[in-house]
């Protein structure tokens, strides 16, 4: 009998760590935007039926189901309307254009791969004439693939969110530690955070070819463009939610910190920053979200080679498959700032949980 | 010479690599058919063999590519002619522009929107099949101009670019018809004023959108865009530019007077390549032109649909829908010296920057002349020629050797007013309508 219960008591006890594992593993499933797993897991596990499945049809079913209704809409409605590129497209010829763009980069490998058997050839010949002092290796120069133009955006984004957060979270503090900064950079920031991209691009394409003279530096001028203008407009969340974190801080603490006669570096650094994370990280991630939406304005202007170029320039194409690409291209970047957007999420939630340890 | 001993010649004269100071190379292009000697250059190794690595990057507008190619973000470029004159004079953004190669000729249309066709169609004479006769002048619009200003209402046309050609043949065109095109000023630089018809610019890609949202009623662009308006069934071009003004002078390659000082043997080396792929797009009687026309049509290049690029590139130019006429030299690349760059092609686009006001006084002769001299640089041009001659990939019979830089006094144009590039002045005084010496 007593090795009955004992069975018994192990298998729930397995039963009891399994699912406290599966509640541990849930924060990092609603970090991926996956929480209909849980409810999963724990239906697999054996826990109640009904209650899991009205989680998993919540969690999983009906967003699925509104995509399902949002893409038949979109096949209906969408041929509907004639354009003079003819009709919309719908759901079906925008991924036959993705299959497309798909096809073009590899057309550009093959193209870059048989490049590069030229090279070869020619610097060969090169060598056996003697000619050593010739020889050049060059890298492929063709037009950019779907996947290059995305690459070069996500750099673009990063840089200009870089410089953005490395000017605004220190400013910030300074406005969230004295009321007298913050009284003096408050006017400034309400009036350029309402700036439109397309305002600053002109400015900021003038002041740098005026000052970065130089033409085979490491940025291209049309990157920096697009990177500065993304900086201007991604500046304004973190920067006023670092101040506001910042003054928002539990005035025991710096009292705190007060009696322990700290210096102003481990005030920042041991009091101010933990406490600040929540809201900093907030500001990120509105910035970063702020960035990539500014980013593709900023590229089609600028003619910097990213996404937003890519879509000026199928809008110039105007051919009949122009409209599906530019489609791809709203699904692409929509879905990018998606997981920008996760990305950004997923580290709040990292620090968060250190700082309030 | 036989056939044998002619391929013998070829092999023993292997094609001698410039040793190119600059090789890794970026040009610009506007999305317009006649950007092809590039794209023809690139996608057929003419670049490569030359031992240039070249990025080609289609540019938003003509300014954005004047500006990227001034401040050397663009080695080169894909210009109209007016602008390196432009630039050089200091119309515009100011900097030294100069050009050894012309891309082409002809290859522009003016086209309407269907409502001013409706109307314009009744002033217009038609011959025994019921079809319009060409060419059709200007004054056929002139009752709705009249119309529109008793209404009060603008009538607005676009064209691409101040300095373009588009511009000038838009300009010629209505002048001829007794129409106001507008003058420039030094301080009005709109180009509006005593406008008859305002002009106003729009990117050449955006032509037919506009044209499409009322916003101008017609608009002078190169292809595909007029028959980009065709095929959507929103314009109806009128005339084509070969009708104004027979064979005249298009878009050039621009590059900075610095970039070919410094690298004098890139610049021999790119002409080459550029001279190589006229000479393909124009061979056997534009046989490559349906090849063309697919490397144009991808997306990367013009990106406009096959059909769309293929009825100007291949011949043919369809006015109103279905009236489809043969005008085998609506594009030219490389026959009648189409590349050649002559003085007396620059001193026309200069003659017309002040007949309409833009160059604001009264220039000498030698003026023109010494501006043209400063921009074109046929003798580069004579020397790339050479040396493909030497190497047995181009026709000694082809070239101008002994020009002078002047054309012929021609006077085909569509109001035939003779034009001489030795006696610009003398040209301004023809005009009814436009400013004139001392005038």
């Amino acid at each position: 009998m007593s090795a009955v219960t004992d069975t018994d008591l192990t298998r729930e006890a397995r039963r009891e760590r399994l699912f406290t594992r599966i509640n541990k593993a849930d924060g990092y499933f609603q970090v991926l935007g996956l929480s209909w797993l849980t409810p999963a897991l724990k239906l697999a596990a054996g826990d109640n039926a009904r209650g899991n499945l009205s989680e998993i049809w919540r969690l999983l079913g009906v967003p699925i189901l509104a995509i399902l209704v949002f893409l038949a809409g979109w096949a209906t409605l969408a041929p509907q309307v004639q354009t003079s590129l003819g009709a919309i497209p719908g759901p079906v010829q925008v991924y036959e254009q993705a299959v497309n763009l798909h096809k073009d980069a590899q057309r550009e490998a093959d193209k870059a791969a048989a490049f590069a058997e030229r090279q070869e050839v020619r610097n060969a010949k090169l060598i056996a004439e003697g000619k050593e002092d010739r020889v050049k290796w060059r890298e492929y120069t063709g037009a950019p693939t779907y996947y290059q133009q995305i690459w070069t955006s996500l750099q673009t984004v990063f840089f200009g969110f870089m410089i953005a957060t490395v000017i605004a979270v220190p400013l910030g503090i300074a406005c969230g530690l004295s009321p007298t900064i913050n009284a003096a950079m408050n006017p400034i920031i309400q009036i350029f955070k309402p700036v439109s991209p397309l305002a600053w691009l002109p400015i900021v394409t003038m002041v740098v070819s005026a000052v970065y003279v130089t033409n085979d530096g490491m940025f291209s001028k049309s990157f920096l463009n697009s990177a500065i203008t993304v900086t201007l407009c991604s500046l304004w969340p973190t920067l006023i939610n670092t101040a506001l974190g910042v003054s928002s801080i539990d005035k025991d603490l710096i009292n705190v910190g007060k009696v322990l006669k700290l210096d102003t570096r481990t005030k920042i650094t041991k009091l101010v920053l933990p406490s600040a994370l929540p809201l900093i990280f907030t500001g990120l991630r509105l910035s970063l979200g702020v960035g990539w939406m500014v980013l593709i304005a900023a590229e089609m202007l600028a003619q910097n080679p990213g996404l937003g170029k890519f879509v000026w320039d199928e809008f110039q194409n105007g051919s009949s498959q122009s409209l599906a690409k530019i489609m791809v291209a709203v699904l692409t970047i929509g879905m990018i700032g998606y997981l920008l957007d996760r990305l950004m999420y997923a580290l709040q939630t990292m620090f968060t949980f250190s700082a309030q340890r | 010479m036989t056939a044998a001993s002619f391929a013998l010649l070829a092999t023993a004269a292997p094609a001698e690599m410039l040793d190119v100071e600059k090789d890794e190379l970026t040009f610009g292009f506007i999305k317009l058919t006649d950007m092809a000697p590039l794209a023809v250059a690139y996608e057929l190794g003419y670049f490569e063999d030359e031992g240039l690595f070249v990025t080609l990057e289609p540019q938003a507008n003509w300014k954005v590519l004047l500006d990227r190619t001034i401040d050397g973000e663009l080695d080169g470029a894909h210009m109209l002619a007016g602008q390196p004159l432009a630039a050089t004079i200091g119309y515009g953004t100011e900097a030294h522009i100069v050009t050894p190669f012309s891309m082409d000729l002809n290859g522009n249309g003016i086209t309407v929107s269907n409502e001013i066709w409706e109307e314009m169609k009744g002033n217009i004479e038609h011959d025994a099949d019921g079809k319009p006769i060409h060419p059709i002048s200007a004054s056929a619009m002139a009752p709705i101009v009249e119309r529109y200003k008793d209404e009060g209402k603008p009538f607005n046309m676009g064209m691409v670019f101040p300095v373009s050609t588009h511009n000038y043949e838009l300009r010629y065109w209505l002048a001829a018809g007794g129409l106001h095109p507008g003058f420039y000023s030094a301080d009005n630089t709109s180009g509006q004023i005593d406008a008859d018809v305002l002009l106003s610019v729009t990117p050449p890609p955006q032509m037919p959108a506009t044209l499409e949202a009322g916003t101008i009623l017609g608009y002078c662009v190169g292809e595909p865009w007029n028959q980009q308006a065709v095929f959507k069934g929103i314009g109806v071009p009128v005339i084509t530019d070969y009708q104004i003004w027979k064979n005249n002078p298009e878009k050039v390659f621009g590059l900075t007077k610095a970039f070919t000082e410094e690298n004098p043997n890139t610049t021999l080396a790119l002409t080459k390549a550029l001279i190589r792929a006229a000479i393909w797009l124009d061979e056997n009687d534009n046989a490559n032109r349906p090849e063309a026309v697919e490397i144009l049509s991808r997306s990367e290049y013009v990106g406009a649909d096959y059909d769309v690029i293929a009825a100007s590139m291949t011949g043919t130019f369809e006015f109103e829908k279905g009236d489809v006429r043969d005008i085998p030299d609506f594009n030219v690349f490389f026959r009648y010296n189409a590349t050649y760059p002559y003085y007396s092609d620059a001193i026309w686009y200069l003659t017309q920057m002040r007949r309409w006001g833009q160059i604001t006084e009264d220039k000498p002769d030698e003026w023109y002349a010494e501006v043209a001299q400063s921009v074109y640089l046929p003798e580069t041009y004579l020397e790339a020629a050479r040396l493909l001659v030497d190497e047995g990939l181009a026709n000694e019979a082809d070239f101008p050797w002994d020009s002078d830089g002047y054309k012929e006094a021609t006077a085909a144009f569509i109001d035939g007013v003779e034009y001489d590039g030795r006696a610009p002045n003398a040209y301004l005084n023809k005009f009814e309508i436009g400013l004139k010496t001392g005038g």
